[in-house]
């Protein structure tokens, strides 16, 4: 039934492009639209705007999915959601949280700022750009779909084989899973590889390495660590995949499998997964805080070390979640010890925060606030993890509350708190006007207390023995007075959301216009060039001439940036209608996998073949522009 | 040898390389088979993993046979040796030396794809297949992946001598043929680590 609805879409859908309505005028009518501009667009700012708003949506979707949660755990033996719709939520929460909506958030601002920061016109690769956020959205709505059609994924978001498999999880929930995140996936993986190429080849003449801001240094590592940990959990799930779909046995002990392969290649993606989302956090406080000290970033160099330091690290440290498999007490210990060494590069960075404040002119501004919270949150978090690194304590706290408040002061404390400060800072950049003040205070206050309310009663539960992943508790065991605290600590941090949707409608509004240097206070490249950008950023690219470069530029008593280039016409890529085209097919092919129907998934892997060649064949040179000043030629 | 260049002054030695494009596709190309690299790398350790657990199918021992892959193998690697000669050519300019020496790449793909399909009927008559154990899952996925990737290739590189043979040797074409080459000796380099560690150690370990 629903492979002959999904054949049916698609034959109206080529019907409609290849016969009716296909003239010339209605081919105009659609170049020219809006939608079709952004549904085409390769400008890196705009797909930074597309990035955001997806995250956001899928944020407020893994929000509500939360908070229902927090509703059944309200009060002991509550039977609002129980059983699998309980399994359901807490799947779908971590999943949508982790790939959903911190990753295409992390990309948002690495799309708007790291071009800009580098002094670049564009990505190395637009069309591949454009491409993985196609692939990140339709992967995304794909997994989001299973709530209509079939009920969705049940096994936790690490879909541990012992509960993901056919026999352990029928019916399509955790295929949605598996194709809704290869998909999205695959997007990731090669929007970490253009921004990799990014930073290495489109520098601006003079911004070595050892003056990239910070974000850009963080944006670099974790896109590395993108490229070399994404391909584990690729593997991971086209096995899973061939398990639940085509009956192999990677995973089936009564056939030889074994689950632990699933774990190590889960890990071996999860853990660096934990770091690619908190070092662009990392990066924003940095120069967030820079900024607002008016201070020199403390210790830069070590800052850049400790990064890479800490990308390198989270590579040899995925046993640690998997301390009560039974690997043994030397790879326990192995991976136990360098868990524990990642403190220290991350110490390194806490301190060199805390120096850069110290004796700066700091300004509380809403960013700032973020920022400074973000600090002990984020530390509390710290704390725990290495508490969480020691085998022998672990086996006490593992699969226990302690465990959910421990990940959620790093994963909400650093990473929600980061792109936060990070939204904050770089709104009047992307958008060109400022966020209001008031409420963005208002936003960050509710927040804070709201997240501390919600998860530091959960340390508590967690010691005292209350399970995580488990629907209900019974009363007099001392574990109501906490869930209720921690219940309502929730109503903070929807009361905070709430009040940035408004912030963001209102600023769209009536938002307060943003100069080129919109806090007055910029340090680097970006806010040396209007708010917005034009589409080609830099009418001539900036020549560097020191860390902060903006600000070397105002200490020498320049207004703006010296050019490296004369005034001249600019290439600029042509949009295009293939990333979208060629999600679609990917969609349709994941679907059809999804509802075992063979045609359909053969259709829609046809459809990303044809696009393949489509775009192997296209050679579309771009287009040229002229930079504010017309007093050079025409085109081409 | 290579740097025998026949003709043009305002020509680089790399045309490859010779554009900016060129030069980030050839290093977002590097990077992408970093990326394979370590797909490759999870499909091997699975295969390790699980390739005892025959559930009293036919083990490495019974099945595989040296020779046949033996014969594969040199197929693949010469035609890697065909790909270096293609790319030496297209740097001389020489459209009808780079064709010829990539169809005979080609080729021997294409008998290395025809070798490995017989092996894997050969396998499915003895009992040994995808659904039969987790030894055979793992097997067909990881020299399979490797097989997928071969076909693949050959369909891109016939893809790209065409448009060569339409649009001439420059800086468009030059360098989707050199990464298309850089992906041929990839497969190639996976091929050897399958060699060694699927079949010899199978029929040694």
């Amino acid at each position: 039934m629903g492979t002959l609805i999904v054949i049916l879409v698609l034959v109206l859908f080529l019907a409609a492009i290849f016969t009716g309505g296909y003239n010339k005028q209605f081919q105009e009518r659609v170049r020219k639209s809006r939608t079709w501009d952004w549904l085409t667009t390769v400008d890196h700012k705009k797909i930074g705007i597309l990035y955001l708003m997806a995250g956001l949506v899928f944020f407020i979707i893994g929000g509500i999915e939360a908070t229902f949660m927090r509703l059944q755990l309200f009060v002991p033996g509550n039977d609002l959601f129980v059983g699998r719709t309980f399994n359901e939520l807490l799947t779908m929460h971590g999943t949508t949280m982790i790939f959903l909506a911190a990753m295409p958030m992390i990309f948002a601002l690495m799309n708007a700022v790291v071009p800009l920061q580098i002094g670049a016109r564009d990505v190395a690769f637009p069309f591949v750009n454009a491409l993985g956020f196609w692939l990140f959205f339709s992967g995304g709505l794909l997994l989001n779909l299973s709530w209509i059609f079939g009920g969705a994924p049940d096994a936790g978001w690490t879909s541990y084989t012992g509960l993901a498999l056919n026999q352990y999880s029928p019916g399509p929930g955790v295929d949605f899973y598996v194709l809704g995140l290869q998909i999205a996936g695959i997007g990731t993986l090669i929007g970490g590889l253009n921004f990799l190429v990014t930073v290495i080849n489109l520098r601006a003449p003079g911004m070595t390495f050892l003056r990239l801001p910070l974000f850009t240094w963080t944006a670099f590592v974790t896109s590395g660590l993108i490229l070399f940990a994404f391909p584990a959990l690729t593997v991971a799930l086209l096995m899973l995949m061939f398990d639940r779909l085509f009956g192999a046995n990677f995973f089936d002990y009564t056939m030889g499998g074994s689950t632990v392969i699933w774990e190590h290649l889960f890990w071996i993606f999860g853990h660096p997964e934990v770091y690619i989302v908190i070092l662009p956090a990392f990066g924003v406080m940095s120069d967030v805080i820079s900024t607002f000290s008016k201070k020199r970033l403390f210790g830069y160099n070590s800052m850049v070390f400790a990064t890479v330091l800490i990308g390198f690290l989270g590579f040899m440290v995925w046993v640690h979640h998997m301390f009560t498999v039974g690997l043994g007490p030397i790879s326990n210990s192995v991976f136990a010890v360098a868990t524990m060494a990642i403190a220290v590069p991350t110490g390194i960075k806490v301190f060199n925060w805390l120096f850069t404040m110290w004796g700066g002119e700091i300004q509380f501004k809403t960013p700032m606030l973020w920022a400074v919270g973000f600090i002990p949150t984020f530390v509390m978090g710290g704390m725990t993890g290495v508490m969480l690194a020691l085998p022998p304590a672990d086996f006490q706290y593992q699969d226990s509350y302690f465990v959910v408040a421990h990940f959620h002061y790093v994963l909400v404390g650093g990473t929600v708190f980061g792109l936060f400060a990070g939204i904050y800072y770089w709104w009047p950049k992307m958008f060109g006007k400022l966020l209001n003040e008031t409420l963005g205070k208002w936003h960050f206050w509710t927040f804070l207390i709201g997240f501390h309310l919600t998860f530091f009663p959960q340390h508590f539960l967690g010691l005292f023995g209350m399970p995580r992943r488990v629907f209900t508790y019974q009363t007099n065991v001392g574990l109501e007075k906490l869930n209720e605290l921690s219940s309502i600590g929730v109503a903070g941090m929807v009361i905070g959301t709430i009040l940035f949707l408004i912030n963001i409608i209102y600023t769209l509004r009536k938002g307060k216009k943003a100069k080129a240097d919109a806090w007055e206070l910029g340090r680097t490249l970006e806010w040396s060039i209007p708010s917005p950008p034009p589409e080609y950023n830099f009418a001539q690219t900036p020549l560097v001439r020191g860390f902060d470069a903006l600000w070397v530029e105002k200490e020498a008593g320049n207004k703006s940036m010296t050019p490296a280039e004369p005034l001249g016409s600019i290439h600029m890529p042509s949009p295009s209608y293939i990333p979208i085209l060629m999600s679609l097919g990917f969609f349709v092919a994941g679907f059809g996998f999804i509802v075992r129907g063979i045609p359909a998934a053969a259709i829609g892997l046809i459809i990303v073949v044809v696009s393949l060649f489509l775009r192997s064949f296209d050679y579309d040179k771009g287009y040229h522009v002229e930079p504010e000043d017309p007093e050079k030629g025409g085109k081409e | 040898m290579a740097n025998k260049v026949e003709s043009s002054t305002e020509m680089p030695n790399h045309l490859e390389t010779a554009t900016f494009e060129g030069k980030n596709k050839v290093l977002g190309f590097w990077l992408f088979l970093g990326a394979e690299t370590v797909l490759f790398a999870c499909l091997f350790g699975t295969y390790l993993a699980l390739r005892n657990q025959s559930l009293g199918g036919p083990t490495t021992h019974e099945l595989f046979d040296l020779k046949l892959v033996a014969l594969a193998t040199a197929l693949l690697l010469t035609s890697s040796l065909t790909s270096v000669l293609a790319m030496i050519k297209m740097n001389q300019r020489s459209m009808k030396g780079m064709v010829t020496w990539l169809v005979i790449t080609l080729l021997l793909g294409l008998g290395f794809l025809v070798l490995e399909i017989y092996e894997f009927q050969h396998y499915v008559h003895e009992g040994h297949t995808f659904m039969s154990s987790a030894f055979g899952s793992s097997f067909y996925a990881l020299v399979g992946t490797h097989g997928a990737h071969v076909t693949f290739g050959i369909i891109w590189i016939t893809t790209i001598m065409s448009q060569a043979i339409r649009r001439g040797i420059n800086t468009d074409t030059a360098p989707k043929l050199f990464v298309s080459s850089l992906y041929w000796h990839f497969i190639d380099v996976v091929w050897v680590f399958i060699f060694t560690l699927v079949y010899l150690l199978g029929k040694v370990g």
